[in-house]
């Protein structure tokens, strides 16, 4: 199931300019979590679930299979409710009659057979065809997080919370698991190379520097890891690895059996320090992880959740950006041509600037890390939330 | 609708169009007694959480527009928008489109796909809505795999045709039954019941009514196809409008508030946008295709002898879709418009990053040359798209049995380019292009209209607006549409044909509105800029060479009336269909070539990169 982060802190953040990818330390976590067709709510408010605790159930009703009764036996549809051996609410089994038509004192017979076990619900007497349907489809939904029931949305759901570190990843595949994290290269520049992978990994989320190689992933499937964190991927081991070329990027339901999360995007690209540094500060914890990412109409992004009870310091205590940027924010670049160049706002013109393709645009000045001033667009930076 | 005041009284119209992303507020007024645009606005849209409540997205581009302007236009308690106009504060008129949430998301079904099902979803698209899938009876999957296709869908309605009147009625319960027996949800909420629009056969009223009516909402209207030769959509696409707004909207976070705030009913963006280009096609009465490239979708529009046909291919666009773009379209077709050499790998991650940070707009030159290029092939798939759903309809009936029961003659589209006679465009990257010249050449490259064509664009984005405004106010959304909004970039004649480079094409002859006469010989795979102001017309003799049609035939002259605009007449002998050589040094000199004659982009910087 798809979820969004619905984190307390969250609030207005669509009127600040670009807000960056969360990499937050210590936060209330809130995820909703919902059953897509009502059903029961299994917890109460105030309790305590863990990350694989069934919060919620609900019976999905079967599959239908539409038998037609009438060409079978060979009838008009209208003769052919005289034959029906079954009728609405009959269960039956696979290859059970459901009608059976005998001509010549039973020496020409034919009948129509049930193709699965199920409940017999309706004939038509003007097409002719019956529906079985199959039997119900159970469908479970977990906690995903370890914390306390907050809120009970009767036949819907439940909302868990917990205290805890975020990081949104830029695109991921692969819905929820959870894992233990381990750091597997030095820095968050290096390239996670299947040598840097061992059995002993099973079960763990891998965290990689500048990007992951499709013969790492292959690697780490085969050995049984859960999840992969990574700063980018190449778009062909990302074909690859998907079967086919990304064309709109709605993701979560790949079973491609492990859970990928790029932090930075496509290509290789070294993974933002501050969520390498947060990552390894939190090594051998459990983290609840998803790959789920949708550009638009709602946008989800991949998600990291490391439940912990760390007290929360004056520092990493949530400001929002409500203000937007001002001189001295920190920013990330977040188009060509300095990609991936973090440096702080110097600059803040009103007016709007032209620009090399000669656009006129609002822009903003950055001193990069290394010094270097520059010039770009608003459009082109996200904020880095400190 | 009852307008609160005569439209002589009113001084004043607000409109928005609530996008998926953005909330776009356009403030019109009247100026010695003409209806202007005077300000736009623009917040994020609020219709996802934490905020849940469009109004409040509404409220800020309004303020916006408040701030810029000195009027006020929302009232202080906050309960909306002061109409009408009291002297002080408030607007005479408030309509608004929207396209938030993934707009109108619909199924379509019908008894067969070239038929029945292929008018529900033309009528579906023509209402604005996105068709998500067409099902049929004979549409090639088993009953398993539609009813699994169905029930992955969730769609916010559906249209179910199927037979003519006193036709067939086995088949068409047969996938009404199909549908039931799915049990498809919808998209928005669990507790409220789908709404499934019938345009069938008449004959199965009752049965429909019967079948239908406990689990789905459900509206009979007349049939889409009363008799094979005739296609009427008119009532579903009113039944569409109207479920939209009852069950669709009202289900949207806050849209019941908004509903209140305006008494015109809320359109579809699309349907805003298709009632503009019919509004261009309806005042120059001249044939129009038009199309609005936005970031997740491309509508196509066609207005043909008075035929309104919407296309929209709801995973082409330029942020969000753009590396659907790359896909359908394939890495090499969107390289083949790149002057300068770049890696195919390169240019695939830096659109899949553009995808997933689709705000971003291109710094470099070579990035916008990159856009540029995949909104030809975005522009050049969507046409192909709406072509297939142009057809002429013809059915002949040959036997009795349901494969063969009716062989449906499909002609060829009747989009022929030679016919149209304007070409339009609006959405972000066409209206944005930092020179108009830009946006025309993408447009003529992607669709390569043939003889003598004129070339509009929306000059902000306003389209969807004074579409909705034209259903209250049809003067004033022409005026403004005419004086602000519609940006003549000029004229292109291109004749129809190919040859050999530098092989003579055609003369052209253009007396100016001065009297002046120009006489240019175009050769193949030239291109020209001829300066004509806005507003201003000049008449063109085309004489094209033997193995070229400008309109009239192999050879044949045309006279024609070429207008102005901020590009002018391009005369184009660059082929059609357009010619590119195979080789790739050849290509690319040529594409350079084209790029400086017309000085598409700053000329030291193209030096540099080719």
């Amino acid at each position: 199931m798809k979820s969004r982060n619905n984190s307390k802190e969250s609030s207005n953040e669509a009127f600040a300019y670009t807000p960056g990818l969360k990499v937050k330390n210590n936060m209330i976590v809130v995820k909703e979590r919902k059953l897509p067709i009502k059903g029961d709510v299994l917890v109460k408010k105030g309790e305590n679930v863990s990350y694989d605790t069934i919060v919620a159930k609900t019976q999905l009703s079967g599959d239908p299979y539409i038998v037609s009764i009438s060409d079978i036996l060979g009838l008009e549809p209208r003769e052919t409710k005289d034959f029906m051996k079954k009728k609405k609410g009959d269960f039956v089994n696979k290859d059970e009659a459901l009608a059976v038509y005998s001509a010549f004192f039973g020496l020409m017979k034919k009948s129509a057979t049930s193709p699965i076990t199920g409940t017999f619900e309706e004939f038509s007497d003007i097409t002719g065809q019956c529906v079985v349907r199959g039997e119900q489809i159970p469908i479970e939904i977990r906690a995903y997080i370890p914390g306390k029931i907050i809120k009970v949305i009767p036949g819907e759901g439940v909302e868990v919370e917990c205290n805890g570190a975020l990081l949104q990843g830029i695109f991921g595949l692969g819905g929820e698991t959870h894992g233990k994290i381990k750091i597997s290269t030095k820095k968050e520049n290096e390239v996670l190379t299947p040598d840097l992978i061992t059995k002993e990994d099973k079960d763990c989320i891998l965290v990689g520097g500048s990007y992951v190689p499709l013969e790492t992933v292959k690697k780490a499937i085969e050995i049984g890891v859960k999840g992969i964190i990574t700063g980018g991927i190449l778009s062909q081991d990302l074909k690859e690895l998907m079967g086919e070329e990304v064309g709109v990027a709605i993701t979560g339901q790949e079973e491609i059996g492990i859970t990928l999360i790029i932090t930075e995007g496509f290509g290789s690209m070294n993974m933002s320090q501050k969520a390498f540094n947060l990552l390894k500060h939190f090594e051998g914890h459990i983290t609840s992880i998803n790959g789920a990412t949708q550009i638009r109409a709602g946008v989800i992004r991949p998600e990291i959740i490391i439940p912990h009870e760390e007290p929360s310091s004056e520092d990493s205590k949530l400001k929002e950006l409500m203000g937007g940027m001002m001189i001295g924010t920190s920013v990330r670049i977040i188009s060509d041509p300095y990609f991936g160049a973090i440096g702080k706002v110097s600059s803040l013109p009103v007016e709007l600037e032209k620009i090399e393709t000669e656009s006129e645009v609002r822009i903003l000045g950055v001193v990069l890390e290394d010094g270097k001033q520059v010039t770009v667009p608003r459009a082109n930076v996200e904020i880095i939330e400190e | 609708m009852a307008l609160i005041k005569s439209k002589e009284d009113m001084e004043y119209i607000l409109a928005t169009d609530v996008g998926s992303t953005t909330t776009k507020a356009r403030f019109f007024t009247k100026k010695s007694g003409e209806w202007r645009f005077l300000v736009a606005g623009e917040a994020p849209t609020t219709v996802e959480a934490p905020f849940e409540d469009v109004t409040l997205g509404v409220r800020n581009a309004v303020r916006e527009v408040e701030e810029l302007i000195g009027h006020h236009i929302l009232s202080e308690d906050g309960s909306g928008i002061v109409i009408p106009y009291n002297g002080k504060i408030g607007v005479d008129i408030y309509c608004t489109t929207s396209s938030a949430g993934g707009g109108l998301q619909m199924m379509v079904a019908g008894v067969l796909k070239s038929m029945t099902a292929d008018s529900a979803n033309r009528a579906a698209l023509g209402a604005g809505g996105i068709v998500m899938d067409i099902i049929s009876v004979d549409d090639e999957r088993r009953n398993y795999q539609k009813i699994q296709r169905i029930r992955a869908l969730r769609p916010d309605m559906i249209l179910l045709a199927g037979g003519t009147d006193g036709g067939t009625t086995t088949h068409v319960m047969e996938i009404s039954e199909l549908i039931k027996a799915s049990e498809p949800k919808p998209r928005l909420g669990v507790t409220y019941q789908l709404p499934l629009i019938y345009a069938g056969n008449k004959d199965l009223h009752h049965q429909i009514q019967k079948l239908f009516e406990k689990d789905f909402a459900l509206t009979i209207v007349d049939n889409i196809r009363p008799v094979l030769e005739i296609e009427n959509s008119e009532p579903a696409r009113r039944a569409i409008h109207d479920l939209f707004m009852e069950h669709v909207m009202s289900h949207a976070p806050g849209y019941n508030k908004l509903m209140k705030w305006t008494d015109v009913p809320i359109m579809p963006t699309p349907a805003g946008e298709g009632m503009a280009m019919q509004l261009i096609a309806n005042s120059f009465k001249k044939n129009v295709l038009g199309v609005g490239l936005g970031g997740a979708t491309t509508n196509v529009y066609s207005v043909i002898d008075d035929r309104f046909v919407r296309s929209v291919s709801a995973n082409l666009g330029m942020s969000y879709s753009i590396c659907n773009v790359m896909k359908e379209a394939g890495i090499k077709n969107i390289m083949r418009w790149l002057p300068f050499k770049l890696e195919e790998k390169y240019v695939t991650e830096r659109l899949m990053n553009k995808m997933i940070r689709p705000t971003t707009i291109p710094q470099t030159l070579e990035n916008l040359i990159v856009e540029h290029a995949v909104a030809r092939e975005a522009l050049r798939l969507g046409l192909l798209h709406h072509k297939s759903i142009a057809t002429r309809l013809k059915g002949v009936r040959v036997q009795r049995t349901i494969g063969d029961l009716f062989e449906q003659e499909l002609e060829e589209t009747y989009i022929k380019m030679m016919n149209i006679d304007i070409i339009a465009g609006t959405g972000g990257l066409l209206s944005h292009a930092p020179r108009r010249i830009q946006s025309m050449f993408v447009l003529i490259d992607a669709f390569q209209p043939e003889g003598v064509t004129w070339m509009f664009q929306d000059s902000v984005f306003m389209m969807p607006h004074l579409g909705v405004l034209s259903t209250v106010h049809r003067d004033a959304a022409w005026n403004i549409f005419d004086k602000d909004c519609l940006i003549r970039l000029g004229t292109v004649i291109a004749p129809f044909g190919t040859g050999k480079i530098g092989e003579l094409v055609m003369t052209v002859e253009l007396e100016m509105p001065n009297g002046e006469k120009t006489k240019e010989e175009m050769h193949f795979g030239d291109i020209k800029q001829i300066k004509l102001p806005e507003r201003q017309e000049a008449k063109a003799i085309i004489t094209p060479n033997r193995g070229f049609d400008g309109g009239s035939g192999d050879g044949h002259k045309v006279e024609k009336t070429v207008i102005g605009g901020i590009v002018g007449v391009v005369l184009d002998a660059r082929g059609r269909p357009l010619y590119q050589p195979q080789d790739d040094d050849e290509r690319k000199k040529l594409l350079l070539k084209w790029f400086k004659a017309i000085e598409l982009y700053p000329e030291d910087k193209l030096s540099e990169m080719g």
